[in-house]
């Protein structure tokens, strides 16, 4: 087993109010899921559900308020800086935005440079000719080395972003929505190359995304979550053909599909909005916008158990 | 005569590099009390046609030129006091990012009744009620109390409402909506695509709903209009175009994008890139990008093929389909 | 709201009462010998140890710390020169042995003519200049945007005592249009008040009214590009309800700090104004006091000063919240 999350948790101090409390906003709350190696798992839900927060935890980019990260066996959550140096490379994020998150004062060369300068690693050849075959790697031209990313487009950008995060071979790749800010048609491109490089360089993935098609298109297993907490996880296959918990049900039902020939009279239509997660329902998260919720829902908070198919957090899956 | 008549509609924007050429002879109609989605990607001049149609263009560097003519008078002739006349009373505009889109310092009733009083010359008590009439009515829960809250806090999906019912107050007869939804959860979006489908039903109000999303489209409005690189490249119903979409970029939209109900990972993508609008390609703008290209020749580069009648009641502007030929879907 | 303005009105109450340890702590720690600075040409030890004593300074400081503060509130006594009592009402300030009065009444005196001229030429800065930063702001690029600016410039380099003189000469002495400044009381003719301080006015008018069309063009340019402005427009708004209801009310809020800092300012006293045209308000008291080295009235002074600066930091939080919901409401 490559990764494994357990009671993982994370909690803001929200500021103060003009009445004077601080409030905690628990934007993830005891999750727990594994990942092999050269397996792809995909994180969905909306906002507030926590998906980044647990992406940039596992990145070691934000420090866990509590449970364990167990990296080839080892608990990676409380390491230091220090400590995390000698695998830094083997744990990489793509990020969402590809016109905020490349240095928009550095060369394309220099930005997908930086991994080898400051992990001191010199791969065979030198620098920047690994760099420009990680350009040609993902689909850039390597003769624009020098190039700024202003003079590229957002899918371009986003290609650099990924060839600077496989730059250090890693193990596993943690893409924060990676598509979302692209174009239909470029959206397409840029998956088709995460997919080639994730068979040629056998990476294991974790897919943080809120369109259910793309991670279902994508990801070996998926995760649902709803406000901090897990509310389902299983193989793409038996999550979107037999959903067990409510919630997913209910989200694929809410996806507009290009198909003319389905109506869809039963449409599952929830009611309200997400509540915030500075002050989530009590015992289960999901039960203010559920059809089924009765009073245990209130009382008791439901534990992922496994069903046929997928595990589901809920007293009344369906 | 149909209700809204976009004839020949081009836009260009001059910057520092050039001329942008944003929209190039684009033309449509819309029938009262129908809805229209029109689809394209960045660039297609999409968001741009929909600011042409309100007049929003009319105190900027835009060159406008085209005619469009809204329940028979001809806006491109409208001066911007004339067209502000009409602004929410006869036509409105909802935009995509709804915190940004409300003043932050005043109440969001107020604001709705702003504009109802304003526009109505009522008094202020009418106002209130008519705005509070319309939170009602676009489903905010307590409207009388919400009436006084500010726009930071309303939720993203309250806020959006909030904004719909500002922009029917004075009940126009088109509504047009620039991505409504697209900065909203899934399950919010389908909140407030319903309520504009309700609106239409209940009201006869004609919708131009303007999105990147061909599920959205599917389910949503009556016809599309799909543009690209500022041209209309194809139209119909929505049912005959998403099932059987004529142009190659249609069809290669619908084909690259992931099905939620089938297991086959599909990866098709449409090659290459959205094309420089500061250079108006001679011939069809998808050439470069297009699989049958090498089908019907040198033609796609050279001439720019007519939106022209083709099967299905549809409208495509393609020397494919002109010449005989389908696209496989 | 009132929560915040409450902790807003602590915090003040604190700062001033810490300004007033300090000052008072500067000066009277500082080595010169106030009883030699106010004893005069013939001075022996024996009166510079009576004047001591009448100025209650041969007392711990702790203690003179204490009088001090006692007296703002209470009437207070001094043992004087002349072994019978001087009588210091509340607030008592201080006592300048000098000119043989309490400090607060000199302030009394000089302060209608420093309160005056700021708020005079403040109303005519701010108006003037906001309005003219609008105009500048809604015909961008034009000929008329371009003179704002270098009037800006202009009025932002140029320095007062020039200004003022020049326009001294030119319109009151070659051209006679404008009066001599001086300072009647408002009260006892207002039309004589105006005419006697058009000039200051107008001096300090013309050189910060420089620097709010710019702030209001700058802040009317920006919010002119954000959304909810577009939404006004795309509601079919009026032309001028947009500008003035919706563009300038939140482009308003840096112009409403800088305006709180500069009349705080000026109300404690306008020294190079003052000077300037002659007129003697707080500002030249305080010039005065520092030059004869009298330190009774330098302390008086500066807290004076300090009570408006605080006083207008105080007003500018508050107004915020007046301005702007999120500051009053949390989301």
């Amino acid at each position: 087993m490559l990764l494994e999350v357990k009671n993982l948790s994370k909690e803001f101090k929200t500021k103060k109010t003009l009445g004077g409390e601080n409030k905690l906003l628990k934007a993830v709350s005891d999750i727990s899921f594994s990942l092999e190696a050269g397996e792809s798992l995909g994180l969905v839900g909306e906002s507030g559900c926590g998906k980044s927060t647990t992406g940039r935890m596992i990145a070691k980019l934000l420090a866990p308020t509590s449970g364990e990260i167990f990296y080839e066996g080892k608990n990676i959550a409380p390491y230091s800086e220090r400590q995390m140096k000698s695998i830094r490379g083997d744990i990489q994020m793509i990020f969402q935005d590809p016109f905020s998150s490349l240095n928009p004062r550095q060369t394309v060369g220099t930005i997908v440079g930086t991994p080898f300068k400051v992990n001191g690693i010199e791969p065979v050849g030198g620098v920047k000719q690994e760099v420009q075959r990680l350009l040609e790697l993902v689909g850039l031209n390597p003769d624009h080395y020098n190039r700024f990313p202003h003079e590229f487009s957002g899918g371009q950008r986003q290609r650099i972003g990924i060839a600077r995060a496989i730059a250090l071979k890693p193990k596993l790749i943690i893409a924060d929505e990676p598509v979302s800010a692209l174009d239909v048609s470029i959206q397409a491109q840029i998956l088709n190359l995460l997919n080639e490089l994730r068979k040629e360089l056998n990476l294991s993935m974790i897919f943080i995304a809120h369109d259910l098609a793309v991670v279902r298109n994508f990801c070996d297993r998926v995760a649902v979550m709803y406000l901090g907490k897990m509310a389902e996880i299983g193989t793409s296959h038996d999550t979107f053909t037999n959903p067990h918990h409510p919630y997913t049900k209910a989200l694929m039902s809410a996806v507009p599909l290009p198909d003319p020939t389905i109506s869809r009279p039963n449409r599952i239509r929830l009611e309200g909005e997400v509540p915030s997660p500075i002050d989530p329902p009590s015992g289960c998260r999901f039960r203010t916008r559920c059809w089924k919720a009765q009073d245990i829902c209130a009382t008791t908070e439901p534990v992922l158990t496994a069903l046929s198919g997928t595990s589901a957090a809920c007293h009344f899956p369906e | 005569m149909s209700f809204l008549q976009v004839k020949d509609l081009s836009i260009k924007f001059p910057v520092e590099a050039g001329i942008v050429h944003a929209v190039n002879g684009v033309s449509f109609n819309l029938e009262e009390g129908k809805s229209l989605g029109i689809v394209g990607e960045s660039g297609s001049g999409k968001s741009v046609t929909s600011l042409a149609i309100m007049g929003l263009l009319k105190d900027s560097s835009a060159r406008v030129s085209g005619e469009i003519i809204l329940d028979g008078d001809n806006l491109t002739a409208f001066s911007e006091e004339q067209m502000r006349q009409i602004r929410s009373t006869k036509l409105a505009m909802v935009f995509q990012d709804s915190l940004a889109a409300l003043h932050p310092f005043f109440q969001i009733g107020k604001q709705i009744a702003e504009v109802y009083r304003y526009k109505t010359g009522c008094s202020k008590a009418v106002a209130k009620a008519r705005a509070i009439e319309m939170l009602d009515l676009v489903g905010i829960p307590e409207p009388q109390k919400r009436f006084a809250d500010y726009p930071h806090q309303f939720s993203g999906g309250m806020r959006q409402r909030a904004i719909i019912a500002m922009a029917l107050v004075c009940n126009p007869k088109l509504l047009i909506a620039d991505e409504p939804t697209t900065a909203l959860d899934v399950t919010v979006q389908a909140q407030i695509l319903e309520l504009l489908q309700k609106v239409q039903k209940e009201f006869g109000t004609s919708i131009i709903l303007i999105t990147h999303d061909l599920g959205v489209v599917s389910e949503f409005v009556d016809d599309v209009l799909v543009m690209y690189a500022g041209r209309a490249v194809e139209i119909g119903s929505v049912k005959q175009v998403i099932s059987t979409p004529q142009h190659p970029y249609t069809a290669g939209l619908l084909a690259s994008i992931p099905d939620l109900n089938s297991d086959v990972a599909n990866f098709t993508f449409i090659k290459g890139t959205p094309p420089n609008m500061l250079k108006l390609a001679q011939g069809c703008s998808f050439a470069p990008r297009c699989d049958y290209q090498s089908k019907v020749g040198a033609q796609c580069f050279d001439s720019l093929p007519e939106l022209l009648q083709s099967e299905n009641a549809q409208h495509v502007r393609c020397h494919l389909v002109q010449s005989g030929q389908k696209v496989s879907r | 709201m009132m929560k915040y303005a409450l902790r807003r009105l602590a915090a003040a109450a604190m700062l001033l009462i810490i300004v007033i340890f300090v000052t008072f702590g500067l000066f009277m720690a500082v080595p010169a010998d106030p009883a030699r600075l106010s004893c005069g040409k013939y001075c022996d030890e024996e009166m510079k140890a009576r004047i001591r004593h009448a100025m209650e300074i041969d007392i711990p400081l702790t203690d003179q710390y204490y009088r001090f503060m006692k007296g703002l509130v209470v009437d207070r006594t001094y043992r004087a020169n002349t072994d019978a009592e001087v009588k210091c009402e509340a607030p008592c300030l201080g006592y300048s042995f000098r000119t043989d009065e309490s400090v607060t009444e000199i302030i009394k005196r000089s302060a209608p003519v420093t309160f005056s001229i700021a708020l005079g030429a403040s109303l005519i800065w701010l108006t003037g200049g906001v309005l003219i930063g609008m105009l500048s702001a809604l015909r961008k690029g034009t000929w008329i945007d371009k003179i704002v600016q270098s009037f800006a410039l202009f009025g932002a380099s140029l320095q007062i005592y020039l200004v003022g003189w020049v326009l001294l000469l030119f319109l009151v002495i070659k051209w006679d249009i404008l009066k001599m400044p001086t300072y009647t009381s408002p009260f006892e003719n207002p039309i004589e008040w105006m005419k006697g301080l058009a000039l200051p006015w107008l001096t300090l008018a013309f050189l910060s009214m420089a620097s709010y069309a710019r702030l209001t063009r700058a802040g009317m340019i920006e919010t002119l590009s954000e959304d909810y402005i577009r939404t006004a427009r795309s509601n079919g708004l009026s032309k001028k309800r947009i500008q003035f209801k919706h563009t300038l009310r939140a482009a308003i809020t840096p112009i409403i700090t800088i305006f709180g800092l500069d009349l705080g300012g000026l109300l404690g006293g306008a020294v190079i104004t003052e000077s300037t045209f002659g007129l003697r308000g707080i500002g030249s008291t305080a010039l005065e006091s520092v030059r004869e080295l009298d330190l009774p009235l330098i302390i008086g002074t500066v807290i004076f000063s300090a009570f408006f600066i605080i006083m207008a930091n105080l007003i500018v939080d508050l107004l915020y919240a007046v301005l702007d919901p999120k500051v009053r409401i949390a989301s």
